[in-house]
């Protein structure tokens, strides 16, 4: 009897203990998840906690997406042989185009280096160019983000800018030591420097969305901005390179009483159906050494490192 | 009362896998924002199997992954699923002698509690979700709950033997 009552009372004991330190667990794990919010929203301290915790999930993307891939495969290799031969059709003649447009502008590169050699600048070098795949994985839907199969591995940095075939899909702002993460130009935190390839006119392309048209802001309302305009890149901010295409101009409201233009763009990207990215490398380094080595030639006199790189920021600017 | 329950961890880590398989499969366009909360439903079966087994700290913890996996601000996810779950392990032995239209409806104020902490912490953020069907997991929950917590159940029944 005297054994029960015992039994029962450190029992309860022992519940009551598990009851105070679930409660005191609580706590401070409330307050800790606080400071985390408020440290990951203000710095970017946190990245390191980030990538740890992405490392952990890699595997687990990997094995969500390869079963889809492997699906999307097998439908593709169980399509008929006339699909196929026209498709492969298709392709032929696309490719005889390409490589038409290939040669000229071969040629127009060939110009453009012997102009910009006239006039003394820094030729633009394009970057190495690297494929990677969007993960068939869901995220938030609040934000437009995809995640890439490459990752710190395979060279990927961060601000990397991304493109599909047709245009600027976005940047990465996270790398894993597999995957990264790219935030699309319709993401709300996206902005991207542009420019009006028809009047040069130079602005600021913002998000507002998954499956919104990004905005132009502080355009003013007399500038000349036309439906159907093409935005490119403008290169400065310099986290693009200069002159991939951004989007077309979809709609110009001019509203009386208002300082700027209302200007909706459409991404040229094709945001919901490319699976296969390029990951452009601007390789910063050697673009120095090219044009320090352009300068070297051109003043064929001793020039000092300093006067260089001063020139090179110029040049940047 | 005095039954023991046993807890096969194979079982937890196979469900939690699923659980986050789950919120990891992608959706068409139109369903994007009706995926269940499938790894809070998890967890909730699992306090209620095991309440003194699980602590709210290891529901802290698939939270933060789920942020790192989604995205999102780090200790968002993981905040809500903190205070949801605390709140359903007190509330566990009540809700246990419930029948199930009832228990489903209980799911859908801890599911509403749940993303609406969310909301809150998008809002003070700003970056609040464009379209109302931002609540429609809240529903879809409800109705996915007695599907998992049977086949759990049984699941675990099955292979603690």
């Amino acid at each position: 009897m005297n054994q029960s009552i015992s039994l029962a009372n450190e029992e309860r004991a022992l519940l009551f203990k598990h009851k105070a330190a679930t409660a005191w667990r609580f706590v401070i794990l409330f307050l800790f998840s606080i400071i985390l919010m408020m440290y990951d929203h203000r710095s970017h301290q946190t990245e390191k906690l980030r990538t740890s915790l992405t490392t952990v999930i890699a595997p687990l993307q990997f094995s969500v997406s390869k079963p889809i891939e492997i699906l999307e495969w097998l439908k593709s290799s169980f399509s008929s042989h006339q699909k196929l031969a026209e498709e492969n059709t298709n392709l032929k003649s696309q490719l005889l185009l390409q490589r038409a447009e290939m040669q000229k502008s071969i040629s127009l590169q060939k110009e453009n280096k012997q102009l910009r050699a006239l006039l003394r600048s820094s030729s633009t070098i394009e970057g190495s160019v690297k494929v990677a795949q969007i993960l068939a994985v869901s995220l938030d839907p609040f934000l437009s983000q995809v995640v890439l199969d490459k990752g710190k591995k395979y060279g990927v940095y961060l601000g990397q800018p991304v493109l599909d075939s047709t245009g600027l899909m976005g940047q990465v702002i996270q790398v894993g030591v597999l995957t990264s993460r790219v935030m699309l130009v319709t993401d709300s935190r996206s902005a991207i420097p542009v420019q009006d390839s028809r009047t040069g006119i130079r602005a600021i392309a913002i998000g507002s969305g998954t499956n919104r048209p990004l905005m132009l802001i502080n355009v003013p309302q007399t500038s000349d901005v036309q439906v159907g305009d093409e935005l490119i890149t403008s290169g400065l901010g310099l986290n693009f390179p200069v002159g991939y295409p951004v989007g077309i101009i979809q709609k110009v409201q001019n509203r009386p009483g208002q300082h700027f233009a209302t200007i909706l763009v459409k991404p040229s990207a094709n945001l919901e159906k490319s699976r296969q990215v390029l990951l452009v490398n601007e390789n910063t380094e050697a673009e120095y050494d090219e044009a320090k080595q352009q300068l070297k030639d051109i003043s064929k006199e001793k020039v000092n490192e300093e006067t260089i790189r001063r020139s090179l920021g110029n040049m940047h600017l | 009362m005095n039954e023991i329950k046993r807890i096969n961890y194979i079982i937890l880590f196979l469900s939690l896998l699923l659980g986050f398989f789950l919120e990891l499969l992608p959706a068409p366009t139109w369903a994007v924002w009706l995926k269940p909360e499938w790894l809070l439903l998890i967890i909730f079966f699992w306090i209620l199997h095991t309440p003194s087994k699980l602590n709210v700290g290891f529901a802290w913890l698939l939270g933060l992954l789920l942020d790192a996996m989604k995205g999102a601000l780090l200790g968002e996810h993981a905040l809500a699923m903190l205070i949801v779950s605390f709140l359903f392990l007190k509330l566990h032995r009540r809700f246990k002698l419930y029948p199930m239209w009832q228990q489903c409806g209980f799911i859908f104020l801890f599911v509403l509690l749940y993303q609406f902490i969310i909301f809150l912490i998008q809002g003070i953020i700003g970056q609040l979700p464009q379209s109302n069907l931002y609540w429609g997991p809240t529903l879809t929950s409800l109705i996915f709950w007695p599907w998992i917590y049977i086949l759990l159940r049984d699941w675990n029944n099955k292979f603690s033997k």
